[in-house]
């Protein structure tokens, strides 16, 4: 037990997500750190609590809303500046983000509150963008780029996507057939090629997951820019796809202006086809919109229009089969049901924003959570050397054993909050150095129970023996009240009240388990090695 | 070897009456001010904003109320905050402010403004720390801690039910009531901001003070059925004087933390750490002279089968129970200490 505690707080690789400082983007890295998870209140950070505003506009169904709203912020969540965002519905209308490390409470409400938007755009059809790679390429050389090399070989990648089946454009193929693939020359070792691999649809890239802050640094710089060719914007898409264990980010080449935008939508709904057990969205447009995306659809038949919400592809582009008009249908073939909800959900939160009002804020500057770890952990050093020095002063070796287990209490409990990923706040760190004043109590009730029972002449091994037993019941019934109402605690507080309440719980467990077994252990060591001692240290 | 109040033996039900009055003189005036005044709650309960501003050299609070009259934020309360250089201002909800009751959010923004404007931009002070809370959720949360309230006391009371029988439950819960009604006295007395976790803190007191209480019943209840002659005034005494130097020690080490808490933590967890300090002490003083007492009484009211309490009345002066002490087995120096803890 105790090596599974001291595992569990052996510093760890926790891959964290963090703003490279060199191109100001999002990315992952790996640092060994300590795993228990600090409130916000320690390291530093926003708590925002939303709900939908009704004062621009009455909100027949805030629940909804609120999972627009989550969807939104959601696609937007690589714009924060922290490592861990958390976004979460609390209750049924209530939306939670929170973001620790951020400094600046402005731009992360302005990024929160900001209406989302939603518009549809055609794919590069013409592959104009894979066209203009040999020159980007060219450019990135000249201007002493190297191909990072770890481009998978042209190999793999036709086993990823098989043979290649020459151009997507003539494909008059059903949706759901429309797997053409095309491998031409894209595996050429430039810089940025060689770190894209041809999708399925006209204009998708992908590119290998770890590959994306290269690839995002090489595609910011201006003399890229430059080069991508004129009508054509390139779109990060949301989905990670795996193909043969490696995960690939989706690259979109959209053109620059969109067919329709959200406005013109009105609804959209996700349902099951009965007949061919197919997930469908079926989604009404303004009549005005229908108008507009007649005409466009009309134009654009056989083409592949991709969904993009804040400047992100939600999903695969879908194939435009005919002239839509006010009613249309977008087929999502054998996918679940959940993935065509989340598409209505993603064309509703474009179509209906739902603007969101702040009701609650709470932002900690990272220096002041560090000056509460220091005066927490100061506070608690000295509370609990006072706790041993009464323990020991008192109790002699016995004190010294009961000590020997408090150290073992601490390593448990914070044990327990690594294992179970509860967070440590401010009141959680006052409660732990609280239940190490608490923890002894245990042990002070055995010791004197021991203590009264050697003074009515029993043997220093009956003393032990009866002192635990008699002492048992009290300790029990102690805890257990001191339990409940931290439980209770726990269930009706917030952030840093729950923290409070789950260290309190932890180390009551962990008291009890360290009073009751470990002390008696040592006890019964000791007295194994001394089987003739006729007095204790007590 | 060190040993306090081994083998005690005062009579601590002798004093009960005086106990009551000085509870009484410690309730019933800072109740009275309690339902005059209110307590001061944070802005978690009231809604409103709160923002912890830290300047280079200490600026004094008559300049930010200045800068805050000046922008039109009236009623804010400006106070220094542990380091001299740090303030917290505070505009609650619920005033005539015109400032405040559009949004909690925008008098962040106006107070930050108003700063900006009378000290200078960014470098001349720091925003530490920004809290607002809108009127709804401030509700919520009143809503909550009172159910949190209510809640561990209907628990604690089943939990009592059911380990002992009602007599011993009713005088438990009485004697948490009383901790309650002087922590409210205390907290008002000392004007001490009423936040959530200092809710947390009561509550952690309610199980705390409890548990106390149950020990000594614990040994009440072990006393009574070995010591059949006795009557219940007297295993009282023997109980809670059996008890007392764990008592000493388990509030010893555990007023030792608190006390690191109130000195060393910070302002932020100073009312938290205070209201615990004194739950200990409350806690302690009420498991032996309102929760015992009202045993008695209890058992006198509504005999038992045994039917002791009947006697419970009938002081006899206290009987030494305990067995001679046997010589010290550790053989170590052995100290009395008489003072009181």
């Amino acid at each position: 037990m105790l090596v599974l505690a001291v595992w569990q707080l052996i510093p760890t690789n926790v891959t964290q997500r963090v703003r490279d400082a060199a191109t100001g983007r999002m990315k992952d890295t790996t640092i060994r750190r300590v795993p228990i998870n600090l409130g916000l209140d320690l390291q530093g950070g926003i708590h925002l609590a939303l709900e939908v505003d009704p004062s621009k506009g009455p909100v027949p169904d805030c629940a909804d809303a609120i999972q627009r709203a989550e969807k939104v912020v959601r696609t937007r969540i690589d714009e924060f500046g922290t490592s861990e965002p958390v976004v979460q519905i609390q209750g049924r209308c209530r939306l939670i983000v929170e973001l620790a490390g951020e400094k600046d409470p402005a731009r992360a409400k302005s990024i929160i509150q900001r209406t989302a938007f939603l518009e549809f755009r055609i794919t590069d059809m013409k592959n104009l963008f894979r066209d203009a790679l040999p020159a980007i390429d060219k450019a990135l050389q000249r201007a002493g780029v190297q191909a990072s090399g770890q481009g998978a070989p042209a190999a793999s990648v036709t086993q990823l996507f098989g043979t290649d089946t020459g151009k997507v454009k003539a494909s008059k193929k059903p949706k759901g057939k429309a797997a053409a693939k095309d491998t031409t020359d894209l595996n050429a070792p430039g810089p940025l090629s060689s770190l894209l691999f041809q999708g399925q649809v006209p204009g998708e890239y992908l590119v290998p997951e770890e590959q994306v802050p290269v690839a995002e640094s090489l595609l910011a710089r201006p003399d890229v820019q430059r080069l991508i060719p004129r009508g054509i914007e390139l779109k990060w898409g949301t989905e990670v796809l795996s193909r043969a264990g490696r995960s690939y980010r989706t690259l979109y080449a959209v053109e620059d202006r969109p067919i329709i935008t959200g406005e013109y939508l009105q609804d959209a709904k996700a349902t099951r086809e009965p007949l061919t057990n197919q997930s469908v969205v079926n989604f009404v447009l303004s009549r005005r919109g229908g108008r507009v995306f007649e005409r466009e659809t009309g134009r654009h038949v056989n083409d592949y229009m991709a969904i993009i919400l804040d400047g992100r592809v939600q999903g695969q582009p879908p194939i435009i089969k005919s002239q839509i008009g006010q009613r249309g249908q977008i087929e999502l073939g054998a996918k679940p049901l959940q993935d065509a909800q989340d598409l209505a959900l993603v064309l509703k939160a474009g179509a209906l924003p739902a603007p969101l009002t702040i009701i609650e804020e709470r932002s900690i500057g990272p220096s002041l959570g560090q000056d509460s770890i220091k005066d927490g952990i100061t506070a608690g050093i000295v509370g609990v050397a006072l706790v041993v020095l009464i323990m020991v002063t008192y109790y002699r070796w016995s004190g010294v054993l009961a000590v020997a287990a408090l150290a073992l209490y601490v390593v448990f409990t914070l044990a327990g909050l690594a294992g179970f990923g509860f967070t440590l706040t401010l009141p959680g760190l006052a409660g732990l150095a609280l239940s190490v004043g608490i923890a002894v109590d245990a042990n002070v009730l055995i010791f004197e129970r021991i203590r009264e029972e050697l003074q009515h002449g029993k043997l220093v091994r009956t003393a032990v023996d009866e002192g635990f037993k008699h002492a048992m019941s009290a300790i029990i019934d102690s805890n257990v009240s001191t339990a409940l109402t931290a439980f209770i605690l726990y269930l009706v507080g917030t952030g840093p009240v729950q923290g409070f309440a789950i260290t309190l719980i932890i180390g009551i467990a962990a008291s009890m388990i360290t009073a009751i077994f470990v002390v008696r252990t040592f006890y019964m060591i000791w007295l194994d090695r001394r089987p003739d001692m006729a007095t204790l240290s007590v | 070897m060190i040993r306090l109040f081994a083998n005690a033996n005062y009579d601590f039900i002798k004093w009960r009456r005086w106990a009551y009055g000085l509870t009484a003189a410690i309730i019933i005036p800072g109740f009275a001010l309690f339902l005059v005044r209110g307590l001061n709650y944070s802005i978690e309960f009231t809604g409103g904003t709160l923002i912890q501003v830290q300047t280079p050299q200490p600026v004094g609070t008559e300049r930010l109320r200045g800068a805050l009259d000046a922008a039109g934020i009236r009623d804010a309360e400006i106070q220094q905050f542990g380091a001299p250089n740090e303030y917290v201002i505070r505009a609650r909800l619920g005033r005539a402010n015109e400032a405040v009751s559009g949004s909690t959010e925008t008098t962040a923004a106006a107070v930050d403004s108003a700063l900006a404007r009378a000290l200078g931009p960014a470098p001349a002070y720091k925003i530490l720390r920004t809290e607002a809370v809108g009127p709804k959720v401030g509700k919520e949360l009143q809503g909550k801690a009172f159910l949190a309230i209510l809640f561990s006391f209907v628990v604690t009371l089943v939990y009592l039910a059911v380990r002992f029988e009602w007599r011993f439950g009713l005088a438990a819960v009485l004697a948490t009531v009383h901790d309650i009604l002087t922590t409210i006295a205390f907290i008002r007395y000392l004007d001490l901001e009423v936040s959530l976790v200092v809710v947390g803190a009561v509550l952690t007191m309610v199980g705390y003070s409890l548990n106390d209480t149950i020990i000594i019943f614990d040994r009440v209840r072990e006393n009574l059925r070995k010591f059949r002659r006795q009557n219940l005034y007297e295993i009282l005494n023997l109980s809670i004087n059996e008890t007392l130097p764990r008592s000493v020690l388990t509030h010893g080490t555990t007023m030792a933390t608190t006390i690191a808490l109130v000195l060393l933590a910070g302002e932020v967890l100073r009312p938290f750490a205070l209201v615990m300090t004194f739950a200990i002490f409350t806690g302690t003083f009420s498991s032996i002279y309102i929760a015992a007492p009202l045993l008695m009484w209890i058992e006198k009211r509504w005999p038992g089968e045994d039917a002791r309490g009947a006697r419970a009345l009938r002081p006899t002066g206290t009987v030494p129970l305990n067995p001679p002490p046997s010589p010290s087995p550790g053989g170590g120096s052995e100290v009395r200490s008489k003072a009181a803890v």
